[in-house]
């Protein structure tokens, strides 16, 4: 619902004088209890908001640890340890920095995977998907560079594996590479480019992009399950006669609905900060607890988690300008799904039976290529072919099969929708839950 | 056990079991721990750490140091008395402020060829041990501190099944015992590998006195590598707690606004 210009009039005078010359509060209140969103929310409407908390999470505890943590090789991990231990409440700071990197990236593929059921990329909304990948795009960056300012060990390499990414470019791929690092190696002009990069260049891009995410959307208005557009339904509810049937005010009824989600949410927060911190070393690596040596590789080099499936992208691929040709794709291509699926039906509630299956086999490649990334086939295919297996053939099998999967689903999902091959069921012509 | 005890081990119990995520990092990390032996570390035993820090400051801290660990931070986290801890734990001169630090020069100082260090004498220098557990895991250093072996070959004379060539000689063998290697037949070409360790001579303390022994040391650098962990155990509990309640005032909040939305 595209939000309606409200004028509000204080009746205290100082807030009127304010009023009349920065209307604050009428801004506020056209994005809030003037903003009219769809009734039939689910349980996949809790990511928005679960991700706006992350983000201030992470500028709030990342201010403080910007307070003692030193940037420098020969300083980072050791003031990361004294963050840990001397600094008051500071590994509980450091600590919810750590598992608020990962629950964001949790949060975020969550809520594009739900864009992706509800067909919330679909006009009018191409926008508001387009700047929500440039927002995974800053978000994987800033994540990178963030891995790296403790100058452990899997920080060292895997900054190293990262950079060295650039030397597939073509002629200049070398040069390219000691221009990022300032140097032959990732070391201390890296670390200090990018402790200034993590912390202010790339918050300020996140910032702006995710302004305007929401500027978009509430131009357009929120999709729901079902895939209706509100506005274009009846109109009139005992909110106005002008409003949407089906929409309710953002505040109060989205704000409390979200506290509950948020406190439920950060339940589990605290069960890992407080109880499993590492989570067994996928949300901090047991070699990043060695300080950062570029003359002893870790036994496995690997990504936190969540670059897993756009790393086994890569490792899937035997040539590397192909290989990082490849991952590039893997994330470009879910740039260009508005204009891919040529479907009219939105919601995966009334869409054809490929598309159903089109979308849980794309989810599945995801986690399985995640699996490949994380090394968990190499670990588990001895366990279950023999000893002797050929762990390098049956893994690549396994990887390239679901890549294969992953671009499979983009392909079929332009032909299943542009040759009219789709059997969609009738869409109600409001909400569902309506009375 | 104490009621905040109980509390805290069920909370942690129904969690556990509730957090599928959890179960499979738990199976990952368990495959990596092939041929280790669970340690059974508890780190919120005080009465362990205490034990396991006498160890370590007896055995240990003359070649490692705790570089990022204070010993006032012991002595309160140990419930120990400063002086106790200077007395007992601290290198001579120390004060109670300092990190603890081992006193052993790892080179040579200034060309001093008299005055030579660990590099020299072990051919690397002894590493720092305050994050060692969090680095291996606590049953690699509980393993790796139960399967040396008298090794004639080595220059110490000492080697490690689990870290084979270990440069480490082994301090904590007047209490173990010496252990000696029992050979697989090799097959043709290879070396013949080391089937299972004898107790050759005995220690001073009997098997099972000394597992205990290594695990309350392993229990302590376990704790030395996060100090952290006890406060968040103990205020965690607390947390849950309080976000389980208001969760369910948020609930009936929400429940109460949306009474109208049909």
């Amino acid at each position: 619902m595209a939000t309606t210009p409200v004028r509000i009039q204080p009746k205290n005078r100082l807030l009127a004088w304010i009023e009349e010359r920065l209307p604050i509060l009428s801004f506020l209140s056209s994005h809030t209890s003037e903003y009219y969103a769809p009734k039939n929310f689910n349980f996949w409407y809790y990511f928005g908001s679960l991700a706006l908390l992350v983000l201030v999470n992470q500028i709030v505890t990342g201010i403080f640890l910007t307070m003692f943590y030193k940037p420098g090789a020969d300083t980072a991990f050791a003031s990361v340890e004294y963050i840990m231990r001397d600094v008051d409440w500071g590994w509980l700071i450091r600590y919810m920095h750590e598992v608020g990197a990962s629950m964001f990236f949790i949060v975020v593929y969550l809520h594009m995977f739900r864009g992706l059921m509800y067909g919330s990329y679909k006009k009018p909304r191409e926008l508001v998907w387009i700047l929500g990948m440039l927002i995974f795009l800053a978000l994987m960056a800033e994540a990178f560079m963030g891995y790296v300012l403790p100058w452990g060990n899997m920080s060292f390499w895997g900054a190293k594996v990262i950079i060295s990414l650039f030397g597939a470019v073509p002629w200049i791929g070398d040069t390219l590479v000691q221009w990022i690092m300032g140097d032959f190696n990732p070391a201390d002009a890296t670390l200090n480019r990018f402790f200034s990069l993590h912390v202010i260049a790339l918050p300020l891009v996140l910032l702006l992009l995710v302004v305007l995410h929401l500027a978009a959307l509430h131009e357009v208005g929120s999709n729901n399950p079902d895939g209706v557009e509100i506005k274009k339904g009846p109109k009139g509810s005992r909110f106005g006669a002008d409003k949407p049937a089906d929409g309710i005010p953002f505040h109060p009824y989205y704000t409390v609905k979200d506290l509950f989600g948020v406190a439920f949410f950060l339940i589990i927060c605290a069960f890992i900060i407080f109880f499993e911190p590492t989570v067994g070393g996928w949300f901090l690596e047991h070699d990043n607890f060695i300080p950062a040596n570029s003359l002893v590789t870790p036994a496995e080099i690997k990504p936190v988690w969540y670059f897993t499936p756009f790393y086994a992208m890569l490792r899937m691929i035997p040539a590397k300008l192909p290989g990082v040709i490849i991952m590039f794709l893997g994330i470009a291509v879910l740039f260009l799904v508005p204009w891919l699926d040529r479907g009219r039906v939105k919601s995966v509630r009334y869409r054809g039976l490929g598309y159903k299956i089109g979308l849980g086999l794309f989810a599945l490649s995801f986690l399985m290529l995640g699996a490949v990334g994380a090394g968990l086939t190499s670990e588990y295919i001895p366990a279950w072919f023999g000893a002797h297996a050929d762990v390098t053939t049956i893994e690549n099998f396994f990887g390239r099969f679901w890549l294969i999967v992953y671009f499979a689903c983009f392909v079929a999902l332009w032909a299943y929708t542009y040759f009219g091959w789709e059997k969609t069921k009738p869409v109600p012509e409001r909400v569902t839950t309506h009375d | 056990m104490t009621k905040p005890a109980i509390v805290h081990s069920l909370v942690l119990r129904a969690a556990v079991a509730a957090a599928g995520v959890f179960l499979i990092a738990g199976a990952s990390l368990a495959e990596e721990g092939a041929g280790l032996q669970e340690a059974g570390a508890r780190v919120t035993n005080i009465t362990s750490l205490q034990s396991g820090a006498r160890t370590f400051f007896n055995y240990c801290s003359g070649c490692h140091s705790l570089k990022y660990m204070r010993y006032s931070r012991i002595a309160q986290d140990l419930q120990l008395s400063d002086d106790e801890v200077l007395k007992n734990f601290a290198t001579a001169g120390a004060k109670i402020g300092d990190l603890a630090v081992s006193n052993m020069p790892s080179k040579p100082a200034n060309g001093d060829e008299a005055a030579q260090g660990a590099e020299v004498w072990f051919g690397k220098a002894p590493p720092d041990l305050s994050l060692e557990v969090r680095a291996k895991g606590a049953d690699w250093v509980y393993t790796y501190l139960k399967k040396f072996y008298i090794d004639p070959t080595r220059p110490t004379g000492w080697n490690n099944t689990v870290f084979p060539n270990a440069s480490m000689p082994f301090p904590l063998w007047e209490l173990q015992g010496v252990q000696t290697p029992v050979y697989a037949p090799a097959k043709p070409g290879e070396e013949a590998a080391v089937e299972k360790l004898e107790l050759s001579t005995p220690g001073k303390l009997t098997p099972a006195q000394y597992d205990d022994t290594v695990r309350d040391l392993t229990a302590f650098l376990e704790y030395a590598s996060e100090p952290a962990a006890l406060q968040r155990h103990s205020i965690g509990v607390w947390v849950l707690l309080y976000l389980a309640l208001f969760t369910l005032l948020a609930y009936l909040l929400k429940l109460e606004y949306w009474k109208d939305v049909h």
